[in-house]
């Protein structure tokens, strides 16, 4: 009788334990959501702590990114936060989040609290204007179309070339075997798509069917397709797969700099030159109260300071002085079309990458 | 006749323990834990599973058919299922065998190659992904041996098969070995005596024993293969022409463009789908379960 009346009272415990689990649990999910100016969550970088007893205020930003910027908001979170210690006496804490591009702007849109997006192309920018949470007009809110940094396209070949790589036409070569991620899920792979597109255009004069048959060429030699472009060079550089990887500038320049003897850059005679654009997600940053703070952030990308750690990283300055200082990091004699010689992301987009667009077109025949 | 006398057996012992009605005396906090449970499955598995049908239905159905007749669509749901299904047939061969052998045979080690079975619950698929296609790429330990032999596992089918596989395993292993375990040995060794040969017995004995838990292992392998994203983005390569997209990679590949009805149409299918496999095993093995208790 003692052991069942324990045995009652001991499940009787089991099952209070468990609903006051699940009400801490919901408590505590309801509790920590709205928080974003109070500090707590993850942060990577950039806190200038202490200095809080001064009675100034302290901000707290979130800078929702591509995937290869990792470090380079590592390092410019720092001397920001720094910078802007020094400037008001008011502290920021920057929380970093990376991933690929258009998922990154799909999690703001679906209510991810950015103050800032820095993503890799214009139109996942624009996906989130779409949902209301940008006003229209960001792309000229700041200098150079919103874009403190570019980059390019290049070719990233194994050490001492040994397939002789040099264009885009020897990666139509059938003894050679390309890796580029999936332009269907990357936005890396969409700017390395139109790259070899115009360099088509040109070298075929505007001739349609001879571009598409190039380009299908070209992409019958794709041996992986990853879905993004850090998957890509995990392929091509640890797992050992292709002889060319078409990859970002700086992704290229960082791989290099790991491991010097094992890899080269090649220019291709003819690239595009990719402009990752910064908005503020004005939506979230009026609510949070950070809307200046959101701006100085951005608008230091193009201070001097900023501009030196954007070369540092392998990313090129906007800053046409501070661009020829790395003069010997960049190939500056390539050939450089924009996405304006396509009318635009919105227009590049639809007929390029959307189902049964062009991009179908040359890869499922 | 049996299942009559079992009837009656019950009846009685739930007279005996003051059941039938008093269920609510004898398990206490009915409506507490009966309330937590509704809640629970209501928040996290029916109404998540209603929005994702609900979102679908909202769609025009020319739009959700041309969505899913779509070649790479289509592909990529039969790529999705057929690989999921060998890897559980796989899984179904080596799992018993494996839980044969944690069962049955006493050797040192073996607490530890019990824990090991379980390892891929716990490692976070990516990194099961990206090191599955390390080792099976050419370059790779297995990869190179195996392309001696003209194979190519990572970046093909057999790739996304051995993903799979992996990923699948403790879910026989740990559904088989209970049933194992409660086995008594006492059936094969009467079996044997009554002169069978080793596999009659086995084929007979034990495995009749064993195929309800060996089919739910199967469907659940199965199921989660369908709907496993992680560990076989990294090794199947994601080509559209040569295949070796699978059903969440079109998924995934949809959400990072917004492209929602797309995502939920292909979803909707996913579910569908899982949703009758596991309802015809259940089928089965309720078949099989009166056929059994009316022999």
């Amino acid at each position: 009788m003692k052991r069942t009346a324990m045995n009652h009272s001991s499940r009787r415990m089991a099952a209070l334990g468990m609903a006051a689990a699940l009400l801490v649990g919901l408590t505590a999910c309801g509790g920590t959501a709205p928080t974003s100016t109070g500090g707590a969550g993850s942060t990577q970088a950039g806190t200038a702590g202490s200095a809080e007893a001064a009675g100034e205020q302290s901000y707290h930003l979130t800078n929702v990114s591509y995937d290869p910027t990792r470090e380079l908001y590592a390092a410019y979170n720092e001397a920001f936060a720094a910078h802007y210690l020094a400037e008001t006496g008011n502290t920021v804490e920057i929380t970093q989040s990376h991933g690929g591009s258009g998922g990154q702007a799909r999690s703001v849109v679906e209510g991810a609290d950015a103050d800032v997006v820095t993503l890799a192309l214009a139109h996942d920018i624009t996906l989130v204007e779409e949902a209301g949470l940008i006003q229209p007009g960001w792309l000229s809110e700041f200098e150079r179309d919103s874009s403190p940094y570019t980059s390019t396209i290049v070719f990233l070949v194994r050490g001492g070339n040994p397939k002789n790589i040099h264009d885009w036409d020897d990666l139509t070569r059938d003894d050679v075997d390309v890796i580029h991620p999936d332009p269907k899920s990357s936005g890396a792979a969409m700017w390395n798509f139109l790259a070899a597109y115009h360099y088509a255009d040109e070298k075929f004069a505007g001739d349609d069917a001879k571009i598409k048959e190039f380009l299908t060429k070209l992409y019958s030699r794709v041996l992986v397709m990853d879905s993004g472009a850090r998957g890509a060079t995990t392929t091509f550089v640890e797992n050992g797969q292709g002889d060319v990887l078409v990859s970002w500038e700086n992704e290229a320049i960082a791989t290099v700099a790991s491991y010097p003897d094992q890899y080269e850059i090649v220019s291709p005679s003819i690239s595009i030159l990719a402009q990752p654009s910064v908005a503020i997600v004005d939506g979230n940053a009026d609510k949070n109260g950070t809307q200046q703070v959101a701006h100085d952030y951005l608008a230091y990308l193009y201070s001097e300071e900023g501009q030196q750690i954007i070369g540092q990283y392998g990313y090129r300055p906007s800053d046409d002085k501070v661009l020829a200082q790395y003069a010997d990091k960049f190939d500056l004699n390539m050939k450089l079309c924009n996405i304006n010689d396509f009318g635009g992301w919105d227009e590049a987009y639809k007929v390029y990458f959307s189902d049964g667009g062009v991009f179908d077109e040359i890869y499922l025949r | 006749m049996k299942s009559i006398s079992d009837n009656r057996q019950m009846e009685e012992m739930r007279e005996k323990s003051g059941r039938g009605r008093g269920n609510k005396r004898l398990i206490p906090g009915f409506g507490l834990t009966m309330g937590i449970t509704l809640a629970m499955l209501s928040i996290l598995i029916l109404i998540p599973l209603a929005s994702v049908l609900i979102y679908a239905f909202r769609m025009p159905p020319a739009e959700f058919i041309e969505i899913l007749t779509s070649e790479s669509v289509r592909w990529a749901l039969f790529v999705s299922v057929s690989t999921s299904f060998v890897a559980a047939l796989i899984n179904v061969v080596f799992g018993l065998i494996l839980a044969w052998v944690l069962v049955r045979y006493e050797f040192p080690g073996k607490r530890i190659l019990d824990g090991l079975v379980e390892l891929p619950f716990a490692i976070p698929t990516a990194v099961a992904g990206i090191t599955l296609s390390r080792l099976y790429s050419d370059q790779g330990l297995f990869g190179r041996a195996l392309g001696h032999l003209g194979l190519r596992v990572s970046y093909t089918h057999l790739g996304i098969i051995v993903a799979l596989t992996f990923i699948g395993i403790p879910f026989v292993v740990r559904t088989v070995q209970p049933v194992l375990e409660q086995l008594d040995p006492f059936f094969e060794e009467a079996s044997s005596m009554l002169g069978a040969a080793p596999h009659t017995t086995f084929l007979r004995v034990v495995l009749p024993e064993l195929t309800p838990a060996l089919l739910t292992g199967f469907g659940l392998a199965f199921a989660r293969g369908i709907g496993e994203y992680g560990s076989v983005i990294y090794i199947s390569g994601n080509s559209a022409r040569d295949h070796t997209q699978v059903a969440s990679y079109v998924i995934m590949q949809r959400l990072n463009y917004m492209d929602y009805s797309g995502a939920t149409a292909v979803a909707l299918v996913m579910l569908v789908l899982s949703f009758l496999l596991l309802f015809s095993l259940n089928l089965i093995q309720l078949k099989q379960h009166r056929r059994t208790g009316d022999a």
